[in-house]
């Protein structure tokens, strides 16, 4: 067994004798914070671990007609993946990412950094009325979404129609996926705006003080000091980002009734995978897709994070490098 | 992988107690920006707009719904009545409902968070063997897509006869690895080992210094990790909408969606539209006041031990 530098912190030098063998306390403490684990990880195996391996378990069988569940190899992962109707939901959702993420992280990150920076009134109430559609449900959200959008009665068209601009077709096929895009914008930046709030707020004052000294102006401070101290919050809103995108199921399942013409029933792998277990009953199938959402969220956030630590060292050189 | 995770996610999550920062505020001469002060409100009105329209809607009559400006009241104020046949249609099923999204979010939050705090006050405060490679395990399981869980979950459940029940949607909502995380940040702050210590000094055993020490100087991460578990159940959609059949034990997001889709079909003759909206305002109303009320707890959770920089 490995003594963490962590442990060494934790324990008044008088304890930590050169003996190998564990001390009768030590063993109970160890018991103990198994026994606080134990919980967790019961759950943790049965709700996550378990479910997992099934998933694979199933995908890896085909359903006939004669002869019931039958062994297919990897037969239905070569189906997803010529499957048309799978890539093109992962295409949109890939689209999704890559445009909505990048603009409501943004979004968040200017908001995060304008209400640190204690400029503007009243910006206690702005944070609380920003964060605040973090409490209302997607299924609310895109309700009342799909209530605005409206053609005939949306106050948005109302307005629109009364400035002369024509009716915006906000459910039309072309449109949808912005449309949806603004939807996960309006939920969600408050709650990335908080987090790296909440993150700049314990940045060390002494990062600050030689800011200072330099007599950096606001724009220099938060790209020079601010951004990069609180990079780590930023990965993690990335990373909720990737998943969040990649799973999108209430906004187009809600979206489906009003506008089922732009909302296909493969509009987003998740959708799609509810659609082939739940109304074609293709269970097998629907796991291997599943499985396969699962990875490729996995493998992107691996990427993501990878390229964020490179960045981050190429930052590093760059600091040490200027005089 | 999940190396490369731990890394990035946790800079202060090696079990290390560092000193409590101070809370300082770094204030260049206090000036204000009338300029970032109205972009700010500006923008407040794009999130804030959409549920002022809920809530005037909420106030009209079905007819009104259609014929007057979104933005503003019109026609009779119909408040009451829509409120009158929301909680009165089906035979009051809407309240059932709420109630029933209460007991899974509460029920599950409560949980979720206990098992939580005494997974991250171990791994905060104590040395044992597979301590880091749990851990990892822990946060790998961050990106693991809940919703891709919720086929196989379907399928193990119903072999054990557990779906179209409450235990459906409140067990699989146990489980928060991102509540450990910040448990485990939370704790090595907030609670000093030389407590613990003296604790065990006194003769105290571990169980009994976890409940009266430990969970007492907790609180703020306690009610952060509540309140976030909360909402993640209560606004859940997928799992209740694959879990659950009978629609006497649907919560809010299930009914609200069922409420709509049977307005869309019936093209807005009958009052469904307006019972569907006033729903919805009422649906979000109590977790926009749990956050409001608990706004010092969950914020200074999440500053002082959720996520660092």
């Amino acid at each position: 067994m490995s003594h963490s530098p962590a442990l060494t912190d934790e324990r008044p030098a008088s304890i930590q004798l050169p003996k190998r063998r564990t001390s009768p306390a030590k063993r109970k403490q160890r018991l103990a914070a198994y026994l606080f684990l134990l919980p967790f990880f019961v759950v943790f195996l049965t709700m996550l671990v378990v479910p997992l391996v099934y998933s694979l378990y199933l995908s890896l069988f085909e359903s006939k007609l004669i002869g019931g569940e039958v062994f297919a190899g990897l037969a239905n992962y070569a189906r997803a993946l010529t499957d048309s109707a799978f890539l093109g939901s992962l295409g949109r959702v890939g689209l999704f990412f890559i445009i909505q993420v990048p603009i409501m992280l943004g979004l968040a990150l200017f908001l995060a950094l304008a209400l640190d920076s204690t400029r503007a009134r009243g910006s206690k109430a702005v944070r609380l009325l920003i964060f605040t559609p973090y409490a209302v449900p997607a299924v609310v959200a895109t309700l009342m979404w799909g209530y605005l959008y409206g053609e005939d009665f949306g106050p948005i068209a109302q307005v629109a129609r009364a400035v002369g601009l024509g009716t915006p077709e906000f459910l039309s096929a072309q449109n949808i996926l912005g449309s949806m895009m603004n939807i996960v914008t309006w939920e969600f930046v408050g709650y990335n705006m908080i987090i790296m709030y909440a993150a700049l707020r314990s940045i060390p004052a002494e990062l600050y003080e030689a800011a200072e000294i330099d007599g950096a102006g606001q724009f220099r401070l938060a790209w020079s000091v601010k951004i990069p101290a609180i990079r780590p919050a930023i990965m993690l809103t990335v990373i909720f980002s990737i998943i969040g995108s990649f799973q999108l199921f209430a906004e187009p399942s809600l979206l489906n009734a009003i506008a089922p013409a732009a909302i296909s029933n493969s509009f987003t792998p998740n959708y799609y995978g509810y659609n082939i277990a739940f109304i074609n009953q293709e269970l097998n199938y629907a796991a291997a897709i599943a499985f396969l959402l699962g990875l490729v969220i996995a493998i992107v956030s691996y990427f993501v994070q990878l390229a964020g630590e490179r960045r981050e060292r190429v930052g590093a050189a760059d600091r040490e490098t200027q005089p | 992988m999940t190396t490369t995770d731990t890394r990035l996610l946790v800079t202060a999550g090696d079990g290390t107690a560092t000193p409590r920062r101070n809370r300082r505020r770094y204030t260049p001469e206090g000036r204000r920006s009338l300029l970032l002060t109205v972009l700010l409100w500006l923008l407040v009105l794009y999130f804030v707009l959409p549920l002022w329209w809920l809530f005037v809607s909420s106030t009209k009559s079905n007819s009104a719904l259609f014929s007057t400006f979104g933005m503003w009241f019109g026609g009779d104020f119909s408040l009451w009545e829509n409120l009158q046949t929301l909680f009165t249609v089906r035979d009051g099923i809407f309240l059932r409902w709420m109630l029933n999204t209460l007991l899974y979010s509460v029920t599950a939050a409560l949980g979720a968070t206990l098992l939580a705090t005494m997974a991250g006050y171990a791994f905060a405060k104590y040395d044992f063997p597979g301590k880091k490679i749990l851990f990892s395990a822990t946060l790998g399981a961050v990106m693991i897509p809940l919703t891709a869980l919720a086929l196989p979950t379907y399928l193990l459940f119903s072999q054990a006869g557990l779906t179209d029940t409450p235990w459906a949607i409140i067990i699989p909502s146990l489980v928060s690895p991102f509540g450990v995380y910040l448990m485990r940040v939370y704790a090595a702050d907030a609670i000093p080992d030389g407590l613990i210590e003296a604790g065990r000094m006194d003769g105290a055993g571990e169980f009994r210094i976890f409940w009266q020490v430990g969970l007492r100087l907790l609180g703020p991460g306690l009610v952060t990790v509540f309140l976030f578990s909360l909402v993640a159940t209560w606004n859940n959609y997928f799992l209740p909408l694959v879990m659950l059949n009978s629609s006497e034990l649907y919560p809010i997001t299930v009914g609200l969606a069922q409420l709509q889709s049977a307005a869309s079909q019936g093209g807005g003759a009958q009052a469904l539209f307006s019972t569907v909206i006033t729903g919805s305002f009422v649906s979000i109303l109590p977790l926009v006041i749990a956050f409001l009320f608990l706004q010092r707890y969950w914020q200074s959770g999440l500053a002082s031990g959720g996520v660092k920089g």
